[in-house]
């Protein structure tokens, strides 16, 4: 049951990341990305890990991506563009081998990773008290330095959209 | 106890929960249109049935017969899909809120079998008891805008989109000072499941320890909700009708559905995370749930008959300048008073 919930979501994940990158219309690859965000909220529900899943939609699906679509419905009302003149054949080789690059890395990472799933999540407990307590105990300065890095990103942002004004 | 039984047991609840609510949402619509006429000194619906009872049915009727018109150039899919998000994302929530203790027994004999209810909590008074269940309630909230921003998108005409991109502004903005609200009483309940929440609540309303909390909350609600004095979105002086301008027939009674159904979680969320939700003396619990969330959709109505809308920029100013320091300002000093009093 918990294995065709599994390949199920996974497929859904794979193909709609498939379609967000294959389609010409900003707001489509938007929607489709939505789509995946849900889908991967789905595999985290069924690690155990509820409260990730609950997060990854409020943050990423209803919040970040509601601002992606405000972006691209305020800037792009019509038809795609053609590509560019400048697009050359160095440019198609350099993305093909960074994405090659990329993927490598990718699985060799997972090749190494060690998850120790089972172990941590209890179900009767709720982890949303297991993710507080290893972030203010044992991740506490990784954890108020990100903090610390989303405040600059602010302020930087709140800088360059007052230097626009003058 | 085996799976099928679940399953059908579960889909069942669910069914007869629909069924009241959509009954009640219903009754909202008609509840309202009194309201306001009363406070604007005129009878409201006083033709249809006896004061108007059957207004609701007459309306849907309506609403159902109407031809279900799709303009030349909107993009087909996200029109249709639109209205039925915001349908879906508005009922969704109504899942994790308890409105009673327990509904059924704890067990009934049928035909001479046993059947223990117990199992996967088919006897109480929510349909499923989440551990997360608040940060759920949060999810569908911040999923219902796509109804609106796609719908406004998808109609292919300026009003509708001026209505979808002011909502996604207003969404964002108040979707913070809506979470930070009832930080307060996630530290006073010490758990994010709506049962254990109301359960906290048994001796002293966490209205009381959290009242500019509730405040705010009531106030992020409306605006989360689109009502007046928050209702840009459908501005009709500024914006026709807002997203919804092209839509007709059933496609705009989802719409309205989702509205009402807004209106209704968000009573019943309030209800429940300040005001004890189904607990109260002498009368049943389900009694106590529904007086409470009736209250609060009274005030909802009352308010829209007694408010002027804001302008956009005071809608702005007063989300991220006055909500968002005062809900800081609230977890700030709940924290010290919690350290102090141990």
């Amino acid at each position: 049951m918990q294995q065709l919930f599994f390949l199920a979501l996974a497929a859904i994940a794979l193909i709609s990341g498939v379609l967000v990158v294959f389609q010409t219309h900003p707001l489509r690859s938007a929607l489709w990305l939505i789509v995946n965000f849900f889908a991967v909220a789905g595999l985290y529900l069924l690690a155990h890990a509820e409260f990730i899943a609950a997060i990854q939609i409020i943050v990423y699906a209803g919040a970040i991506m509601v601002l992606f679509l405000f972006v691209i419905m305020l800037l792009n009302l019509r038809r795609p563009e053609e590509a560019p003149p400048g697009y050359r054949l160095g440019q198609k080789l350099a993305a093909v081998a960074l994405a090659a690059l990329s993927a490598v890395v990718l699985v060799y990472g997972f090749f190494q990773a060690q998850i120790p799933l089972a172990k941590e999540t209890t179900v009767s407990v709720g982890n949303t008290e297991s993710i507080a307590q290893s972030l203010f105990t044992n991740y506490l300065l990784p954890f108020e330095v990100t903090s610390v890095l989303l405040l600059v990103a602010i302020v930087g942002a709140v800088i360059l959209s007052k230097s626009k004004l003058k | 106890m085996n799976l099928p039984f679940l399953v059908i047991f579960t889909s069942l609840k669910i069914l007869v929960i629909l069924v009241v609510f959509l009954t009640v949402i219903a009754y909202t619509v008609l509840l309202e249109r009194k309201v306001l006429g009363f406070i604007q000194l005129r009878y409201g619906p006083n033709r249809v049935g006896p004061w108007g009872l059957l207004q609701p049915l007459a309306d849907l009727l309506k609403l159902l017969f109407k031809e279900d018109f799709t303009p030349p150039g909107v993009n087909k899919v996200l029109f249709t899909m639109a209205p039925i998000i915001t349908a879906t994302t508005a009922f969704l929530p109504f899942a994790v809120i308890p409105f009673s203790q327990t509904m059924l027994p704890e067990y009934f004999h049928f035909y001479g079998f046993k059947i223990d209810l117990t199992q996967a909590g088919l006897n109480l008074g929510v349909i499923a008891d989440i551990n997360v269940g608040l940060l759920y309630v949060f999810a569908m909230g911040s999923l219902a805008v796509y109804g609106a921003v796609l719908g406004g998108w998808a109609s292919n005409n300026k009003y509708s989109l001026l209505g979808g991109l002011r909502l996604s502004a207003q969404m964002v903005s108040y979707e913070l000072a809506l979470g930070l609200s009832i930080i307060g009483v996630l530290m006073l309940a010490g758990s994010l499941s709506l049962v254990k929440i109301v359960e906290a609540q048994q001796h002293m309303w966490f209205v009381v320890y959290q009242p500019l909390g509730f405040i705010l909350f009531l106030t992020a609600a409306f605006a989360e909700c689109a009502r007046t004095p928050f209702d840009l979105i459908e501005c009709e002086n500024e914006l026709v009708a807002g997203y919804q301008t092209e839509y007709s027939s059933m496609k705009f009674a989802l719409f309205m559905l989702g509205e009402y159904c807004h209106i209704i979680v968000a009573s019943a969320l309030a209800t429940t995370l300040f005001l004890g939700g189904w607990q109260g003396p002498f009368l049943p619990p389900i009694v106590w749930f529904v007086l409470k969330t009736f209250v609060l959709v009274f005030f909802f109505i009352w308010v829209r008959g007694t408010f002027p809308r804001f302008r956009f920029d005071q809608l702005m100013y007063l989300g991220w300048k006055v909500l968002l320091p005062l809900a800081l300002l609230n977890i700030l000093v709940t924290g010290v008073v919690m350290l102090v009093l141990g």
